[in-house]
């Protein structure tokens, strides 16, 4: 197997007449990695899937998947990739063991192995107690892991997964996303979706898709860190207020600070440090010294929620680079 | 060759998974069943001197079956799973789209031929009962059948490109059926065009579906309504593929 990236994709353009779906988007994704693409309801995530699925041809660019051209190599490019579009499109008057084992032919399983293939599918995505049911007759939760055992039938190795917990409850959220993360063991993944903590628990790294465009695309640590301000201190002082604020403001590597009296004579303060520090042992230090008594001292790192929101609000676009 | 192998066996069970295929078969059984009945009484006992499926042929619900079999059975081929998403996942499986135009259409087709199984039988138990030991006319029944086919299969090759044009099942069948009806109306173009002889009038006389069946139906195969129904279904599957194709340059 060669160890080239597993996702290239370079300058990719895609129109549907006068509408840009996808503009100049560029992103490598390396083998074994679980990307997340992230971005609001017509941000081009789908378009880009389809595109790597080779079920439309982009308008200028091009991607590669392991290295072959999705356009020129398609029918190679197809049988390493599991494609689960959205909505999870499935023939709901089949039986579910029919239903995969029909997929694992037409992926071009010969008979014995196909059967091989949709005994683990089947196993390991939940599927052996509704083997035998009529998929219409399933659950949404259940449907979707009929959707990802399609995906996973033929062995691929990458796996692109179009929005796969929308419309699920957070059980079977829970346990699609626990199969997810399975998965990364093995394959490449490539999700998207516009739920964050969903991406957020997922994904090692993500892309932030807006209008078509890339906006950023890094690790979610690396995000955080970059994007994020670091996150917000909090600490419950038993201290005068005033005492506080004064405290606090005298401090250069806070960059702003919020005082609020609660009962029991503490304060409540939410202290935002300047860019990459850890305010948390100054906090203390400082608490310690003035023979303040303290009950809480926490960090709170900035949500992707924080960062997609500042991302992906055209005013602050310039912002980010 | 497998991937074909299995789209057909998919596409083809698919008529039985649902009530459609039964449907159909069901609404055939009960217009051949009237055909004979009314043919039966027409007859009234007189011996037959034509053969039997001529006799068959005359009766006109042999064209309602004709016209509509083909809409109904395309209507859903491709529409539907543009409807229900699944021909994306469909198309993004290593096939190629000239293996599931070919395969829908096989499938289809195997499943008009099915429908029009029960004529046979109903053809030997009527020639058992009215023809007084005359050895039954195998030849007739044979050309009967390849006429049948033929124009079948020209009826799901049109009816593959309207399901492959739209998302909605109602408008291919629809779309199929009045390119179906209007093809099979150029029969009686040549009652208005003989007043002047030129190439059209002969033309119109070529393209008479009527005069085609008689002949089937009398037993005389003519090579000229055989090539004109087999070069019909390739371009109707010609431009099917071209449809399916057409998502890569929209």
């Amino acid at each position: 197997m060669n160890s080239g990236p597993m996702i290239e994709v370079e300058n990719l353009t895609k129109r549907y007449g006068r509408h840009t779906a996808v503009n100049n988007v560029s992103f490598t994704v390396a083998r074994g990695e679980i990307v997340g693409l992230l971005g609001p309801n017509g941000a081009g995530k789908s378009t880009i899937m389809r595109v790597l699925a080779c079920f439309l041809p982009a308008t200028e660019g091009t991607a590669r998947v392991a290295g072959l051209d999705v356009f020129h190599a398609a029918d190679a490019v197809r049988r390493r990739i599991g494609y689960m579009p959205e909505n999870n499109p499935l023939y709901p008057d089949m039986r579910v063991r029919e239903y995969l084992k029909f997929r694992a032919r037409l992926k071009g399983l010969d008979v014995p192995r196909s059967r091989e293939r949709v005994d683990v599918v089947t196993e390991q995505c939940g599927l052996a107690d509704v083997a035998q049911r009529i998929i219409g007759t399933l659950s949404k939760g259940y449907r979707q892991r009929v959707g990802l055992a399609d995906a996973l039938v033929h062995e691929p190795d990458l796996i692109i997964l179009d929005e796969p917990t929308i419309g699920l409850d957070p059980h079977q959220i829970r346990a699609v996303r626990q199969l997810i993360k399975d998965l990364a063991r093995k394959h490449t993944v490539l999700i998207s979706s516009h739920i964050l903590p969903e991406i957020e628990l997922t994904c090692q790294r993500v892309i932030i898709l807006y209008q078509g465009r890339v906006l950023a695309a890094d690790s979610t640590a690396d995000l955080q860190s970059r994007l994020g301000r670091n996150g917000e201190v909090v600490a419950e002082v038993a201290a005068p207020a005033d005492e506080l604020r004064r405290c606090w403001e005298a401090m250069d590597t806070v960059e702003h600070a919020e005082v609020i009296p609660v009962k029991d004579g503490y304060c409540r303060c939410t202290l935002v440090p300047r860019a990459g520090v850890d305010l948390r042992p100054v906090v203390f230090q400082t608490v310690v010294d003035r023979g303040w008594s303290l009950r809480e001292l926490s960090h709170s790192p900035a949500t992707l929620e924080d960062i997609f929101v500042r991302v992906t609000r055209p005013d602050r676009e310039e912002d980010l680079f | 060759m497998r991937a074909f192998a299995t789209l057909l066996r998919r596409e083809f069970s698919a008529y039985f998974l649902s009530l459609t295929g039964y449907v159909i078969i069901s609404a055939v059984l009960l217009l051949i069943g009237l055909s004979f009945l009314l043919m039966l009484r027409a007859f009234n006992n007189d011996t037959l001197n034509a053969p039997l499926t001529e006799g068959f042929y005359s009766v006109m619900f042999f064209w309602l079956i004709l016209l509509l079999a083909g809409p109904l059975i395309t209507m859903r081929l491709f529409a539907q799973e543009k409807a229900t998403g699944t021909f994306e996942t469909l198309m993004t499986a290593p096939v190629s789209d000239r293996q599931v135009v070919l395969a829908k259409y096989t499938a289809a087709l195997g499943f008009y031929v099915v429908t029009w199984l029960p004529l046979l039988p109903c053809l030997l138990v009527v020639h058992r009962y009215t023809s007084s030991g005359a050895p039954f006319e195998w030849g007739p029944t044979a050309s009967t059948g390849l006429g049948i086919l033929l124009i079948g299969s020209v009826f799901v090759s049109l009816g593959c490109l309207a399901s492959a044009l739209t998302r909605s099942q109602m408008i291919a069948a629809t779309v199929s059926l009045a390119f179906g009806v209007g093809f099979f109306l150029l029969s009686f173009l040549k009652y208005t065009v003989t007043s002047h002889s030129g190439w059209f009038a002969r033309a119109a006389a070529r393209l008479s579906l009527i005069e085609h069946m008689e002949d089937f139906a009398r037993g005389v195969v003519d090579t000229r309504p055989v090539v004109l129904y087999l070069t019909l279904t390739a371009f109707f599957l010609f431009l099917t593929l071209k449809a399916v194709e057409g998502r890569r340059w929209r």
